[in-house]
């Protein structure tokens, strides 16, 4: 891959960094683009993700919001339906709960209602993830609910190099996107492009080759599995690490691919195990690459609580290197 | 906010307090459009109990005045965002009657072939943003539209049609403090019937006047009688200019009443037959029809005209849908992705 391997002389930025640009550059190429959400203007984003853009582009295309989240992006719909291109920001992924019918009922399922006739190219940004001990409501992990919804697509970036690819392609997309950001990795750093670039949605990635055992992966996740996979190198474990980077739809292909080669899977997911994104790239797996697996499927994932407060029980409740190393042993056994 | 400069602004949303006038061509085109409606709700009611139009449909019958009035007030390029009760809308707006028909029996030949259904029937090429199956499902588009329109510098309007019983739902007060505070050109239109489902306003809420609620967005806002076309049409021609001024948004409610049920399995044991024959006899077709008469305006053969074309033109509409094949099954995972 020329991208890939041009890459290691790029400038580094944060994946927060990468973000903005992506943003920056979109909304300077294409007027139809807004930023819609609370608090992202001259607050410049919980996360300090839109930082600089209302001094840029003013009030008129970067829009602070009252606290309305259905509003939010349920008028983000419209005007994607009637010719604009809007990024929405949802604070936290928990508030998505406040958007579900917008999301659910209409984003996803308009074109198909209407027989085609109409697109809803919106973008809903938002950001989850345990890691800062702020409990229950703001450390959740919902992907999975979002993959259950035919009709949009959900993107879930790793690296900064990612973040500002996917994020181009899915403003650029005519479908309505999620993009999931993960607030423990605003702040890592990665070699970025300066120009524009994008990376096809639905394409995972191998970010470690391997031989012994496949591991699929996603956002910050993927960092504790090449933790992992350094540790297990040094006992001579060869692993592979899938980072999926799209949750829907879903890059079966290259999935199987790395199971027919490796014989062995292990998904390290950090939303809560019971039914979650695991569960079904565990199931394409069994249905698709059943008779290369030299071992039971293996899921690492959130456990089925709430996510506790304290930072002794929060870590307790998230796959951790060590927890993943134990899981990639159990299917090498 | 003073009360006085709310005095004010409510004002100015009224209509102007002279008689209603229309030409010829427009009575005619008025009573087509209602007729148009009232048939094709009596026709679906009757595919309906013959099964020929399978599963549920929210019946627009009795309401007429208001789609036919407010769209009549606007252009053809302006949006509406509609409800699960919007077959009246779609005609209103310029819906091609054998399309809907035929959309409502999930045919392929429907507009949005054989995919929305009543529920979610739309020709979208008309500026109509879809009905919806969720209670106050249109606010938040509607609203999007209308902020569409003022970022492109656009001189469109938006009007979105809900029920009285969508006034609880939590999305309309954050989309019209929304389209207020960024003075957006819609036009929130209640379609007062008086009951959401089976629950009465006194019901459901303290506060019966609606229009009360608009003081809390600082958005003028009246009432008008939703069985008289013109009273409904210049309301609304008064809102759609505020808005296109770059005033904002408004409220209008249109006190009106469905004739059956909310869907066909409701026996209405939440209102009286008195009260439904109070309500029949001002039926805004008849009321229009006399007043048309009475004016001048048409001749009884010409209303009898209208009458006679639109029964002939709702029988090919069902003849139409009657006859169109239903989907191929190739259709099933078409328009999921643009």
């Amino acid at each position: 891959m020329t991208a890939k391997e041009t890459k290691q002389d790029q400038r580094i930025l944060t994946y927060g960094q990468a973000i903005n640009e992506a943003l920056d550059q979109e909304m300077a190429r294409d007027q139809s683009v807004f930023v819609m959400g609370e608090d992202i203007a001259i607050y410049g984003g919980a996360y300090s993700v839109t930082k600089g853009l209302w001094e840029k582009y003013g009030d008129e295309r970067i829009r602070d919001t009252g606290i309305s989240e259905g509003a939010i992006v349920g008028a983000g719909i419209g005007a994607a339906m009637t010719g604009m291109r809007p990024v929405v920001e949802i604070m936290y992924v928990d508030f998505m709960t406040l958007v579900m019918d917008q999301l659910c009922n209409q984003a996803a399922k308009l074109r198909y209602m209407f027989g085609g006739k109409i697109k809803v190219p919106l973008t809903i940004r938002t950001e989850g993830g345990a890691g800062r001990t702020l409990g229950a409501h703001h450390s959740q992990s919902l992907e999975s609910w979002f993959m259950h919804i035919p009709g949009i697509k959900v993107v879930m970036p790793a690296t900064p190099y990612d973040a500002k690819g996917l994020l181009l392609s899915s403003i650029r997309d005519d479908n309505t996107v999620v993009y999931i950001e993960h607030k423990m990795l605003y702040n890592t750093k990665g070699p970025v492009p300066e120009g524009e670039y994008t990376i096809p949605i639905g394409k995972a990635e191998v970010k470690r080759p391997g031989k012994d055992v496949s591991v699929f992966t996603y956002s910050r996740q993927l960092l504790f599995c090449q933790e992992a996979a350094e540790e297990l190198a040094n006992e001579g474990i060869d692993v592979e690490i899938v980072d999926l980077r799209t949750l829907l739809p879903l890059d079966v292909e290259t999935i199987v691919e790395s199971v027919r080669k490796t014989n062995r899977a292990v998904i390290v997911e950090e939303d809560t195990i019971t039914g979650g994104s695991g569960a079904e790239i565990g199931m394409r797996i069994v249905e698709e690459a059943f008779d290369y697996l030299d071992a039971p499927v293996k899921r690492v994932a959130g456990a089925d609580v709430p996510m506790p407060k304290s930072a002794a029980l929060e870590s307790l409740a998230i796959p951790s290197k060590q927890s993943i190393i134990k899981g990639i042993r159990e299917v090498l056994q | 906010m003073t009360k006085s400069s709310n005095k004010t602004k409510t004002s100015a949303a009224k209509p102007v307090n002279k008689r209603s006038e229309c030409s010829k061509e427009q009575a005619r085109h008025y009573l087509r459009q209602m007729m148009h409606i009232r048939k094709f709700e009596d026709k679906m009611m009757d595919l309906m109990s013959k099964n020929i139009a399978q599963g549920g449909s929210h019946l627009y019958a009795g309401e007429e005045a208001v789609a036919v009035g407010a769209i009549a007030a606007i252009r053809p390029d302006d949006y509406i965002a509609s409800t699960h009760r919007g077959h009246g809308h779609c005609v209103a707006k310029g819906g091609k009657l054998n399309e809907l028909m035929a959309e409502i029996l999930g045919k392929a030949t429907g507009c949005c072939g054989g995919k929305g259904g009543s529920l979610h029937l739309a020709d979208v090429s008309t500026g109509n943003l879809g009905a919806n199956g969720v209670v106050a499902g249109g606010l938040g588009i509607a609203t999007g539209a209308a902020l569409s329109i003022k970022m492109r510098k656009d001189d469109k309007v938006v009007i979105c049609f809900f029920g009285d019983g969508a006034m609880n739902e939590g999305i309309v007060h954050e989309c019209m403090n929304m389209a207020s505070k960024w003075e957006l050109p819609i036009i929130f239109l209640v379609e007062n019937n008086l009951y959401g489902m089976s629950v009465a306003i006194a019901r459901s809420s303290r506060l019966e006047d609606h229009t009360k609620r608009a003081v809390a967005y600082d958005m003028p806002s009246s009432s008008v009688d939703g069985q008289d076309v013109l009273a409904v049409r210049d309301a609304v021609a008064t809102c759609a200019q505020r808005a296109r001024d770059g005033r904002g948004p408004s409220m209008l409610v249109a006190n009106t009443y469905r004739y059956y049920g909310h869907s066909r399995s409701d026996p209405r044991a939440y209102r009286t037959r008195e009260e439904e024959a109070y309500w029949h006899d001002r039926d805004p077709i008849k009321l229009f029809s006399a007043q048309c008469i009475e004016t001048g305006i048409l001749s009884e053969n010409e209303v009898k005209a209208v009458d006679d074309s639109t029964t002939e033109d709702i029988e090919q509409a069902t003849q139409f849908a009657v006859d169109s094949p239903m989907p191929e099954a190739s259709e099933l995972y078409t328009d999921v992705y643009a």
